[in-house]
């Protein structure tokens, strides 16, 4: 059962990231991506990590991809000819990493099956904010340090002048 | 829930595959690039969320948190940019930004 709803997400997380890759507009190519985010949070929490999970939903299909989706309206980008679009020939880099990672991934598959692995453990939310705090508490210094650089930066690069 | 390690690898791989591709295709186009290194950076975290749930332990999860602080900093200071740039030239097409002195 869970197996089954892991390939299916799995799917709609892959066929949206690659609609969000050939989109002709951005804002199609945002929605898209908010879809694959949302199916890959329902993996995260498959996977036992409700947490990462609900901050994917939060931050990423909530904040970042809004964020996103501002400054296209912002900077009028919405209508399809005012974006540039890659011409035809600059698709073929990319199709051959593509197919050279794809090719990689089937010559795995085709060499053999590693046995069966035990199932998922889950990680409680204690556990999470117990290993957070307790052991990587000068990490989430730097990381508030991070943001608030960010943030001045930000301010920095908007301000009126 | 019995899916193998294995096959949730995969699935990180193809989609990094996908945001390499979106960067190297949409090579004119600002802020393609940057959902081309959100894919990646969410590929990364599936990873990370991966080895986490099979070795038992929460520090992958952790590194995905950080992960997300990471890119949470970078879209916002790489978002002013593009306005910032969007301002000064009227575009977001890369091969406009092609001199160093404003």
């Amino acid at each position: 059962m869970e197996a089954t709803l892991f390939y299916i997400l799995a799917a709609v997380t892959l066929i949206g990231t690659l609609c969000a890759i050939t989109a002709r507009q951005a804002v199609r190519a945002i929605v898209y991506l908010v879809t694959s985010f949302f199916a890959l949070a329902l993996i995260f929490y498959l996977l036992g990590a409700p947490l990462i999970a609900a901050f994917e939903v939060i931050i990423y299909a909530g904040a970042i991809m809004v964020l996103f989706l501002f400054v296209i309206m912002m900077l009028e980008l919405g209508s399809p000819e005012k974006l540039p679009k890659p011409r035809p020939s600059d698709w073929w880099p990319a199709l051959l990493l593509v197919g050279a990672v794809v090719g990689s991934v089937v010559v795995l598959v085709a060499d053999g099956q590693p046995a069966g692995l035990p199932g998922f453990v889950e990680i409680s939310a204690r556990q999470f904010a117990q290993t957070l705090f307790q052991q990587y508490g000068v990490a989430v210094e730097v990381i508030s340090m991070q943001l608030l650089f960010a943030l001045v930066g930000a301010l920095y690069l908007g301000r009126r002048r | 829930m019995t899916v193998p390690l294995y096959h949730v690898l995969i699935v990180a791989t193809l989609m990094f595959a996908m945001g390499l591709a979106c960067v190297v295709a949409w090579r004119a186009n600002v802020i393609m690039m940057l959902i081309g290194i959100e894919i990646m950076l969410n590929a990364v975290m599936l990873t990370f969320v991966g080895g986490s749930a099979h070795w038992g332990i929460a520090d992958g999860q952790l590194f995905s948190l950080m992960l997300m602080a990471l890119t949470s900093a970078e879209v916002s200071l790489a978002l002013a940019m593009v306005v910032y740039l969007h301002r000064r030239k009227q575009t977001v097409d890369t091969d406009r930004f092609d001199s160093m002195k404003g």
